[in-house]
């Protein structure tokens, strides 16, 4: 009986860990659309926009039978209940990468503030790179790793933080900047966002690993909400 | 938080197999622990050593302490009778006797030689009410025990061990051979009985000691593998053995 058991929540974790490859690229999709002003690319993006969701969607409705089938306790429960919770988190950083790709779509060009755009590349760079990590942990059960991912997330805020005056001052020392910085705005907040799902994700695997169920974010946090 | 019943290094042998291997552990007042374990594990034989129940099997041997309210129950002082009495027991199959719900119920009142009809009257009452038996049986008080529903015959079997107010009241398997909607109103009842007594059940259920114990204890081979609070048992246990076991993998 609990072979079955374990084999669904092996195809479970192997579905779960191909939607977070998938929303991986998205992200880096979507930022170099943005920065290359690809719309192009940004709108194959969009024209496929509803494959995270349906994958989440599939993932939830197959850990909900496992519970309700199954009743898992113990390490199991918390397996299946992480899945369920991580999948959400992982749905909504899908959804910013759709967002930063809109936005691709919707700026309208030039002129350009390059160290704003050089802040975006990193950003991407680095959620990326936390992402990538806070699957390994969660594949691996590594509690460590996560939290060790979940703390660079304070990198990710400061550069939040950088660019927000970057952009500001771009836009006081050429006001044809501003429509363009709109958009900034919105894609370091999008990238932002993105890293505090990733500490969500890392909470998860706390979860997973321990059965400790504690919040994860930086205090710096509040000062960028 | 009192420990009404503490167990310590409890061991058991049948000749020369041992099948408790020194089990301690402590009942907190007022809670309701489960025993769980796969078949053969001693739980059932623990249980039974708390009121005494396995005394009189031939070549047995049983070292180590029980204390029932500071008290060892092995020691040469301990009287039998009084002990039960502070310490009843529910058995896995419904055990009313061929006679009246009224006189199962009174038996252990009589027996304790108590003679006023009154108060035996009063005690039947509230310990039927107790028992959440009370609505079925009010009107057929000296019909015989045993024309009840099984659902209804345990319920009796509870009222008849909580008529003596004893401070504990051990369970073996309570509801293993009822159907879901009458196990589901012991659990209810038992639930709220929890508020006066202490009790200790063996279950195979494990959704039945997640929903209802407070505490629960893990025992495989004649040892305690685990035991806490029932929350934590459920959610993160401390030795995969018990998640693997919560989860049917063995046993």
């Amino acid at each position: 009986m609990h072979e079955i058991f374990l084999d669904e929540l092996k195809k479970l974790n192997t579905q779960f860990m191909e939607m977070g490859v998938f929303v991986n690229d998205d992200i880096d999709d979507a930022t170099r659309a943005f920065v290359d002003h690809d719309k192009k690319k940004a709108q194959l993006m969009i024209d496929d926009e509803a494959k995270i969701p349906h994958e989440s969607l599939d993932i939830q409705k197959k850990a909900l039978k496992l519970m309700a089938l199954q009743q898992p306790v113990a390490t199991d429960f918390r397996v299946v209940i992480s899945i369920l919770k991580a999948t959400t988190d992982l749905e909504r950083i899908g959804e910013n990468a759709m967002s930063i790709a809109l936005e691709t779509i919707r700026v309208k060009g030039n002129p350009r503030i390059p160290e704003v755009e050089e802040i975006i590349s990193r950003m991407t760079h680095n959620v990326r790179h936390m992402l990538i990590q806070v699957l390994t942990a969660y594949v691996q059960d590594d509690d460590r790793m996560a939290k060790e991912v979940a703390g660079r997330d304070t990198e990710i805020d400061e550069d939040y933080v950088k660019a927000r005056k970057l952009i500001v001052d771009g836009i006081e020392n050429d006001p044809t900047a501003a429509v363009a910085s709109s958009s900034y705005f919105v894609v370091t907040r999008l990238l932002e966002r993105i890293g505090d799902h990733i500490v969500n994700l890392a909470m998860w695997v706390v979860y997973k690993t321990t059965g400790e169920l504690t919040e994860l974010s930086n205090p710096s946090e509040e000062k960028t909400i | 938080m009192n420990d009404v019943i503490t167990a310590k290094n409890v061991k058991l042998s049948y000749g020369d197999y041992e099948a408790l291997h020194g089990i301690s552990l402590d009942f907190h007042e007022n809670e309701l622990t489960a025993l769980i374990g796969p078949s053969g594990c001693g739980k059932s034989t623990f249980l039974r050593c708390i009121n005494r129940m396995n005394d009189d099997i031939e070549n047995i041997k049983i070292t180590g302490e029980i204390l029932f309210e500071g008290k060892d129950i092995y020691s040469p002082k301990t009287d039998l009778v009084e002990l039960r009495k502070e310490v009843g027991m529910v058995f896995q199959q419904p055990t009313p006797f061929p006679f009246s719900v009224y006189n199962n119920v009174a038996y252990g009142l009589k027996l304790a030689g108590i003679k006023d009809k009154e108060l035996i009257d009063q005690r039947v009452k509230e310990s039927l009410k107790q028992a959440a038996i009370w609505k079925e049986t009010k009107d057929n008080l000296d019909r015989n025990a045993q024309a009840f529903s099984g659902g209804q015959q345990q319920r009796i079997c509870i009222a008849r061990a909580l008529a003596v107010k004893p401070k504990v009241v051990l369970l073996d398997e309570p509801t293993s051979a009822l159907d879901p909607i009458s196990s589901s109103e012991i659990e209810e009842t038992l639930m709220e009985l929890k508020q006066h007594f202490t009790f200790i059940m063996v279950t195979h259920n494990l959704q039945q000691a997640g929903r209802i114990s407070d505490q629960t204890a893990f025992l495989m081979n004649g040892n305690l593998i685990e035991a806490g609070k029932t929350e934590e048992m459920f959610i993160a246990p401390q030795k995969q053995i018990t998640s693997d076991y919560l989860n049917g993998r063995f046993g």
